[in-house]
């Protein structure tokens, strides 16, 4: 994975000196809230329902050992023992105090991490596919795509007061495992008709209030010009983006509002003319971050299976386990959704563990994936019993990675100020309900959303079944809704009709999936029934 | 009754007007009335809280319990986390929230 | 008569300039297109500064309005001026905060005229933050991508 140079050190260092010097103008007045909330915000620090909370970036969801072991020892150190994986790859801490935000960011500069522009009306965290590398239907590993654009958007000086947040996501396969189509750019890396390798854009997808699926405006963009191809589609955007209505700000609003065509078209001459400015980097500088993510040293002949004989470490190898292109390897999922538990959340010897899992069995580097799990992608096959073991005793062994009970919650009115209900009791009772009536594994692959407000930090528009918390009168109410899907047939779900409340919602789930163990033929996922029988049934079932 | 809540600024701890100063608990949060807004204005200025507000609240014999869910997450802690909460040894707490 | 706007010459805080600082009244964009001898012209956050292209030469200072910092369209004015090859003065007025400062200077701005003055040290500081730069503007520094292959 990317090690910083000099030069990349240096500037992780200025920016903890420059928060330093912000916070402390703020401790001692010289600059008011509405000043220095902007400036907090582009380093990761939320003011939210119980303290600060610290949002640190994973670029690319990517993290060594040592990265990881640094973010379980920052849970102690600073916060209250633990930290929870979000669904943009990175992770945040709820108890942080203003006063320390200076020292933690230099601990993370210390290990080449950051916080910066994990929030704020600027480019966010790049997010792409936690199998990177080890898939086999990928064309090349993402990740250097990735890594080129994170430099080309620290601290752009054009672009850090957009009209709102910017999100992108780089994938390299057909297979979309980084819900590229609805983020504000999404890329994917192709070939042309020639053979060439270059980058598909799609741009204007997000979720949110008006969620909408990216159109694709390029679909060739040759790899020596995607910074230029990039700035000229941003350029665009902080012109012309609105900035009269907060809700209607995002670039989707844009493209929607000119249309995928004129939009293109505006980006083209931008497009043409930051050409004649050089702008772009040296193609040797994509070729030096790819030596970073080179293949790591394979072993060759190496068994392709394991014993199975113990039964619940077979259910998890099935279960959890995603084929590797390296005959020997596999990839491997560690959930973070223990049955009636916190989506997403670790604490902090579960960090370590897995820092130090990573170091032993998957050449020392562990990926967070946008489902809030983490992912081991290159372990032996042969070692994976032993990995398991350690696993499953530390509460890091729940077989349910894309089953019912492996939810996407975000933090929700338990955490956040923008939540209209919580989300993380919804989700721990689903769970506890589908580990009691025993149909999670009949049931098969269903993604479950849960979004505590209209913000959508829980993906909810594209889960198979998804759930958005909202404020009726004062009480916590749940909207279901079906048929959404962040992967490559991206779709976003219909609402089922009127919320129910919080007992409700978890026997309309149950309701739903009912309906479809009825009504499902061979081989059909949740996802396909419905969308073969559409919404009526499921109607008929919950609102009789 | 009208009540005020924001953060410390430099903890961010959830704080409470309790008549002269900010509280950690909302027991001892005051009415304010029409005097929301002066008060805000010269606390926040003054560097003594950070994005205060007001909120509907009402006093029983148990003591002073937020209108709104949110405030009452905001007062006790996550619902999901009792061992967090201002008060991890009432079972009862959780009730007061909900 | 259009307006005349702009800030008097004690309200620029900072000047990167050697030239005579200039204080023609500004006009707005629309006015200037229409008035042959103006030589100053004020950008609005939701003007097009492409349109002063064509009329470059005669410019000897923009004043780009910053109504609110958050605002970043002032940003890509200022490039796009200098992409152009406009050499005048690009002057950054309304609520710049030290903050914004060096992002500014990047971006082409060679005078600030705040509306609340800056702290020098603090302005001392902002300039010298960042040794090394990743990204390409029009001021010449080489990004980091560059320099590592020289």
């Amino acid at each position: 994975m990317y090690r910083y140079d000099q030069y990349d050190q240096a500037m992780v260092d200025a920016r903890v000196a420059e928060f330093r010097d912000q916070a402390q103008r703020r401790i001692d007045g010289k600059i008011t809230e509405d000043q220095f909330k902007p400036l907090r915000l582009m380093n990761g620090l939320y003011l939210q329902l119980h303290a600060y909370m610290l949002r640190v970036a994973v670029p690319y969801g990517t993290l060594s050992g040592a990265q990881m072991h640094m973010l379980g020892d920052i849970a102690d150190k600073y916060d209250r023992g633990y930290g929870h994986f979000t669904t943009r790859q990175n992770i945040q801490y709820n108890w942080i105090k203003l006063e320390d935000a200076g020292d933690i960011l230099a601990d993370l500069a210390s290990v080449e991490m950051h916080a910066i522009q994990t929030s704020g009306n600027c480019i966010r965290n790049i997010s792409s596919d936690h199998y990177a590398g080890a898939a086999a239907d990928e064309l090349v590993d993402p990740r250097p795509y990735a890594e080129l654009l994170r430099q080309w958007s620290s601290f752009h000086p054009e672009f850090s007061y957009l009209p709102r947040k910017f999100k992108i996501a780089v994938i390299a396969s057909k297979r979309d495992r980084a819900a590229m189509r609805l983020h504000d750019i999404g890329i994917e890396i192709v070939r042309n008709a020639d053979g060439e390798p270059g980058a598909a854009f799609y741009v204007g997808g997000g979720m949110g209030r008006t969620p909408m699926i990216g159109p694709l405006i390029r679909d060739f963009v040759p790899l020596d010009e995607l910074v230029t191809y990039s700035e000229a589609c941003l350029r665009v955007y902080n012109r012309y983006g609105r900035r009269d209505n907060k809700y209607k700000a995002r670039i989707k609003i844009l493209v929607h509002e000119l249309g995928k065509d004129e939009y293109a078209r505006q980006v083209d001459e931008e497009f043409a003319h930051l050409l004649s400015q050089n702008i772009e980097p040296p193609l040797a500088e994509l070729e030096r971050i790819k030596t970073y993510f080179a293949d790591p040293a394979f072993k060759t002949g190496l068994p392709t299976d394991t014993d199975r004989l113990d039964p619940d470490f077979a259910l998890w190898m099935d279960r959890n386990c995603h084929a590797h292109k390296q005959p020997g390897y596999i990839s491997v999922t560690i959930s973070l959704k223990p049955i009636g538990g916190i989506p997403g959340d670790a604490s902090a010897d579960q960090i370590r563990l897995m820092a130090a899992l990573a170091k032993e069995y998957s050449f020392d580097e562990c990926r967070v994936t946008h489902a809030q799990n983490i992912v081991f992608a290159h372990v032996e096959i042969g070692r994976l019993h032993e990995l398991w073991q350690q696993l499953d005793a530390a509460g890091l062994g729940t077989p349910n990675l894309d089953r019912i009970d492996d939810i996407i919650a975000c933090p929700g009115l338990d955490y956040c100020s923008l939540a209209n209900a919580r989300s993380i009791p919804v989700a721990q009772k689903i769970s506890e309900r589908f580990a009691v009536n025993g149909k999670s594994e009949v049931i098969g692959e269903l993604k479950l959303k849960i979004s505590g407000c209209i913000n959508a930090c829980g993906h909810h528009h594209a889960g198979h079944i998804g759930i958005l918390g909202v404020d009726k009168k004062g009480l916590e109410n749940y909207q279901l809704l079906l048929g959404g899907s962040e992967a490559e047939d991206t779709s976003l779900g219909k609402i089922t009709g009127p919320g129910f409340d919080e007992a409700g919602i978890v026997d309309a789930v149950e309701k739903a999936t009912d309906v479809y163990l009825a009504k499902r033929t061979e081989g059909e996922r949740f996802l396909d029934t419905y969308r073969r029988i559409g919404m009526e049934p499921f109607k008929e079932a919950l609102y009789g | 009754m009208k009540i005020l809540t924001g953060n410390d600024l430099k903890t961010g701890a959830v704080t409470w007007w309790d008549g002269q100063g900010w509280s950690l608990s909302v027991d001892d949060a005051v009415e304010v009335g029409d005097d929301a807004d002066a008060i805000l204005a010269r606390e926040s200025g003054a560097q003594r809280v950070n994005a205060a507000y007001a909120i509907d609240a009402t006093r029983d014999a148990a003591g002073v319990r937020p209108a709104h869910i949110k405030e009452r997450v905001r007062a006790l802690g996550p619902t999901v986390r009792p061992d967090l909460t201002l008060k991890p040894a009432d079972p009862a707490a959780l009730n007061w929230v909900i | 008569m259009a307006e005349s706007l702009g800030t008097g010459a004690d309200t620029v805080q900072l000047r990167f300039r050697d030239d005579r600082q200039v204080d023609h009244p500004a006009v707005t964009v629309d006015a200037f297109i229409d008035q042959s001898n103006a030589t100053a012209v004020r950008i609005e956050p939701g003007d097009d500064a492409r349109l002063l292209l064509g009329h470059l030469d005669r410019i000897a200072l923009v004043e780009v309005n910053f109504p609110g910092f958050g605002d970043g369209r002032g940003y890509s004015a200022a490039r796009i001026l200098r992409e152009a090859g406009y050499t005048g003065e690009i002057r950054a007025v309304g609520e710049v905060l030290v903050d914004q400062i060096a992002a500014m200077r990047r971006c082409g701005f060679d005078a600030f005229a705040p509306d609340t003055p800056l702290d020098e040290a603090d302005v001392a500081a902002a300039f010298n933050r960042w040794p090394e730069v990743y990204q390409a503007t029009t001021d010449g520094r080489v990004p980091i991508w560059n320099l590592r292959h020289g």
